[in-house]
C-alpha cells in the first residue's frame, strides 16, 4: 500500500526571488524586467496602497459604499496583472479592484461600483473583464469558459482568475480548474492566501498542506508563491501565461500573502480573530518595503520619487471622487431598462410606475 | 421581561436550545469565534464548545450536505447561511434533498434542520446580499419558510424551529435586527409555525404582510386611521405552509386586501396566498386584492434601493385604491 500524500505536499516550496531584505535570492528565475519596467512594478504598488488609505478614510467618511481592504496584497495583485497583456481577460473578486484599475477601468468607475451604482460596473470595451464577483468562487468556472472560448477562437490570451484561500472550498473553485484542465484551456487560477476567510484560519478551511497542491487532483500545474515579493509572483504568472497560451494547459498559483485591514468595511474586527504578534510579522516581509530597498540599491528609486507617486494618486483620487460626484443619480427606471433587451410588458407599466414614484 | 433586539432574541433562542438538547449543533462560516457576522452566535462557542458550535469551511453547498448527514446521525443542525444570497449555492442540500427526505425515505427518516440566514433590504449591501428569495424555497414542498418581525416571535419561533422534526428556513431581515427592542420573556416558549399573527385589528381593509414589511404596514395603519381608515395588519410568520384560515377570517370582516411583500412582484409569496383568497373567499371581496411589492428586476443596486424597497406610503396608495373603488 502506497501512502503518496506526504511526498506530494513536500514538492511544493515556496518560490521566492527576492527575501525580505531586498537581496535576491533567487537569480536563476530573475525576470526579464527592464528598469522601468521594475519602477513602473513600484509605482503602482505605491499607488495602490495610497488608493486603500484613501479608500478606508473616505469609506469612514461615508463617501464610498462597499470596500475590501487590499493592503498587503500589492505585490500579489500588481505583480500578477502585470504579467498581462491588455486583450487577456480578467475574472475577479471583491478584493481585486486595483487589478481592474491597473488594466484600465477608471478609478471613478470603481468608486461608483463602490457607491453601488450600476455605472460601475460599464466596464469600457477594451477593459476585458468582469465586475469584481461576489459570490465566492463563481469566477472559476466562469474562468474556465472564458479560457475555453478564448482557445477556441484561436486567441493568444488567457483568463486569469482570482479567489481567496477560502475560496478554494467551494466546489465551483474543483469545478473550474478540473474543467479548465480537461479543456487544457488557457486559464490561470490565482489563489490569495493571506491566511483567512473573513475570521477563519486556511489551516481550519482545510486538511492541505499547500493550496497549491489541490492542482494535483485537477491534474494541472500548481505552484506556491511568496506573494509579498512582487517579482515571484510576476515570473510564476508570466510563465503560467506563456504556457497557456502555448497550449499547455492552466495553473493554479498560490500566494502567501496578507492583508493588513478588516475583511471589508463593513463591521468586521480582526482583533477578534487575529494577534498583534501575527500582524507584526506580516508587516516584516511587507512587498512595498521589500522592492525599494531592492531598487535603492539599484538607485532606481528615491523618496522623492515615491512621494511624487503618492501626490500623484492623491490627486487622481480627489479628481475621480468629484467625477463620481457629479455622475448623474441612478434610478430604479434605469434599473428596470437593464433587465431585458427589450422592455416587456409588465416592465413597461412598472416604468411609468416608477417615473411617477421618482417624479415626487 | 426582558427588552431585546431581534438578534439578541435569536441568540437567546439558540442558547435555550444548545442548553436543552445535546444533540443541537451549531455551525456555519464565522459562526465560532467571530460569534458570525453579525454577531448572532456570539458567546455561544465560548459557552458550549468547538463540539457543538464550529467554523466550517467556505462552501454552502457543503454546509447543506453535512447537514443532511449530521441529521442521519440523529444530530439537530442549526446551519448558518451567513448572506441569503448564498443559498443557490446550497439550493441541491436545501430544496433537491433535505425537504425531500421524509417524502423520499416513505416516511422512515427525517430532516430536523433549521437553516438560519440574514436577508432583507435597506441596509446597502453589495450584490446578491439583500435580496428576498423566500418565495423560492417557499415553492419547495416538505420544508418550512418562517420569517420573524419582532424579537418575541423570533425566540419563540426560532425554538419552535429547532424543535420540529422537519427541515426549517428561519430567515432574518438585517433591517430588524438591531433598530428596535420589543419585550422578550427570560424562560423558554414556543411561538407555533404555520401560525399567523393579527398584529393590529382593524375592520376596514386587511394587510398581509411579513419581515420589515410587518412595520411598515403597522406605520401605514397608522397613518390611515388618521383618515379614519381601520386597517387590520396581519404577519404571516410563517409564508410556508400558509395560515388561510386567519386571512380568511380577516377577509370576512374587512372584504378589502392588500398584500406587502419587500420581493419583486414575480412569483412570490403574494401571488399564492391570492390565489388562495380568491378560490376560499371571492364573494367575501368587494375590490380588487392590490400588492405593493418591489419591482421585477434584480435586487437594486444599493444606491437606488431606498426608492426600489416598498415603504409606508406605497401602501397608504394602494390602500385608499382599494378603498375607493
Ligand atoms: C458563496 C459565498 N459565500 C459566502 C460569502 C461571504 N464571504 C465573503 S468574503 C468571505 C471570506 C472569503 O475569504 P477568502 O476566500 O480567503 O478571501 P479573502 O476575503 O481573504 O480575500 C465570505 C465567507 C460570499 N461572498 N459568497
Amino acid at each position: 500500500m502506497k501512502h503518496v500524500l506526504e511526498s506530494v505536499e513536500s514538492q511544493f516550496e515556496t518560490f521566492q526571488i527576492l527575501d525580505e531584505n531586498g537581496k535576491i535570492v533567487n537569480k536563476d528565475n530573475m525576470p526579464d524586467l527592464s528598469d522601468d519596467d521594475l519602477k513602473e512594478l513600484m509605482r503602482r504598488m505605491v499607488y495602490t496602497r495610497m488608493l486603500d488609505q484613501r479608500s478606508i478614510a473616505l469609506n469612514r467618511q461615508g463617501r464610498l459604499g462597499f470596500y475590501a481592504p487590499t493592503a498587503g496584497q500589492e505585490a500579489s495583485q500588481l505583480g500578477s496583472q502585470f504579467a498581462l497583456e491588455k486583450e487577456d481577460y480578467i475574472l475577479p473578486g471583491y478584493r481585486d479592484v486595483p487589478q481592474l484599475i491597473w488594466q484600465g477601468l477608471p478609478l471613478y468607475q470603481a468608486f461608483l461600483f463602490s457607491r453601488g451604482h450600476f455605472h460601475g460596473n460599464q466596464f469600457p470595451e477594451d477593459v476585458h473583464a468582469l465586475s469584481p464577483q461576489i459570490i465566492i468562487g463563481a469566477q472559476y468556472t466562469q474562468a474556465a469558459g472564458v479560457a475555453l472560448g478564448l482557445k477556441k477562437r484561436g486567441k493568444k490570451n488567457v483568463a486569469i482568475t482570482y479567489t481567496g484561500d477560502g475560496g478554494t472550498s467551494q466546489g465551483d473553485f474543483y469545478e473550474g480548474i478540473n474543467f479548465a484542465g480537461a479543456y487544457q484551456a488557457p486559464a490561470i487560477f490565482f489563489v490569495q492566501n493571506n491566511y483567512f476567510a473573513i475570521s477563519v484560519p486556511v489551516e481550519e478551511q482545510t486538511a492541505a498542506k499547500t493550496l497549491a497542491q489541490k492542482s494535483v487532483a485537477a491534474g494541472i500545474e500548481g505552484i506556491q508563491v511568496d506573494g509579498m515579493d512582487v517579482l515571484a509572483v510576476y515570473a510564476v504568472t508570466k510563465d503560467a501565461r506563456e504556457r497557456a497560451i502555448k497550449g499547455e494547459g492552466p495553473t493554479l498559483i498560490e500566494t502567501l500573502t496578507y492583508r493588513y485591514g478588516p475583511h471589508t468595511m463593513a463591521g468586521d474586527d480582526p482583533t477578534r480573530y487575529r494577534t498583534d504578534d501575527l500582524d507584526n510579522e506580516w508587516e516584516k516581509k511587507d512587498p512595498l518595503v521589500r522592492f525599494r530597498k531592492y531598487l535603492e540599491g539599484k538607485k532606481l528609486w528615491s523618496e522623492e520619487e515615491e512621494n511624487k507617486v503618492i501626490e500623484e494618486a492623491k490627486d487622481d483620487i480627489k479628481k475621480a471622487i468629484k467625477k463620481a460626484d457629479e455622475y448623474p443619480k441612478q434610478k430604479v427606471t434605469d434599473l428596470i431598462g437593464n433587465m431585458y433587451e427589450e422592455l416587456p410588458n409588465h416592465l413597461q407599466e412598472q416604468m411609468e410606475e416608477y417615473k411617477e414614484k421618482e417624479s415626487k | 421581561m426582558a427588552q431585546m433586539t431581534m438578534i439578541q432574541a435569536i441568540t437567546d433562542a439558540m442558547r435555550t436550545e444548545l442548553k436543552n438538547d445535546d444533540n443541537v449543533l451549531v455551525f456555519g462560516e464565522d459562526v465560532g469565534q467571530n460569534g458570525g457576522v453579525f454577531r448572532a452566535t456570539e458567546g455561544l462557542q465560548d459557552e458550549f464548545g468547538v463540539d457543538r458550535v464550529f467554523d466550517t469551511p467556505l462552501a454552502e453547498s457543503g454546509i447543506g450536505g453535512l447537514s443532511i448527514g449530521l441529521a442521519l446521525q440523529g444530530y439537530r443542525p442549526v446551519p448558518e447561511i451567513q448572506f441569503f444570497g448564498f443559498v443557490y449555492e446550497a439550493m441541491d442540500s436545501i430544496s433537491g434533498q433535505m425537504a425531500r427526505m421524509r417524502y423520499r425515505s416513505g416516511g422512515s427518516k427525517s430532516a430536523p434542520i433549521t437553516i438560519r440566514s440574514p436577508f432583507g433590504g435597506g441596509v446597502h449591501t453589495p450584490e446578491l446580499h439583500a435580496d428576498s428569495l423566500e418565495g423560492l424555497i417557499a415553492q419547495q414542498p416538505g420544508i418550512k419558510v418562517v420569517i420573524p418581525a419582532t424579537p418575541h416571535d423570533a425566540k419563540g419561533l426560532l425554538i419552535a424551529a429547532i424543535r420540529d422534526n422537519d427541515p426549517v428556513l428561519f430567515l432574518e431581515h438585517m433591517k430588524l435586527y438591531r433598530s428596535f427592542r420589543g419585550e422578550v420573556p427570560e424562560e423558554e416558549y414556543t411561538v407555533d409555525l404555520g401560525k399567523a399573527d393579527v398584529k393590529r385589528e382593524g375592520k376596514d381593509v386587511t394587510l398581509i404582510s411579513y419581515g420589515a414589511m410587518v412595520h411598515a404596514s403597522l406605520k401605514a395603519a397608522e397613518e390611515l386611521e388618521k383618515n379614519d381608515i381601520d386597517a387590520e395588519v396581519i404577519d404571516l410568520r410563517t409564508v410556508s405552509p400558509i395560515d388561510i384560515d386567519t386571512i380568511v377570517e380577516s377577509v370576512k370582516k374587512t372584504n378589502r386586501v392588500v398584500f406587502v411583500q419587500e420581493a419583486q412582484r414575480q412569483a412570490g409569496v403574494a401571488s399564492h396566498v391570492i390565489s388562495e383568497i380568491q378560490e376560499r373567499a371571492i364573494l367575501h371581496l368587494e375590490a380588487p386584492i392590490l400588492r405593493v411589492t418591489a419591482p421585477d428586476t434584480v435586487y437594486a443596486f444599493s444606491q437606488a434601493e431606498e426608492v426600489w424597497l416598498p415603504n409606508h406610503k406605497d401602501i397608504v396608495n394602494k390602500v385608499n385604491e382599494v378603498i375607493n373603488f
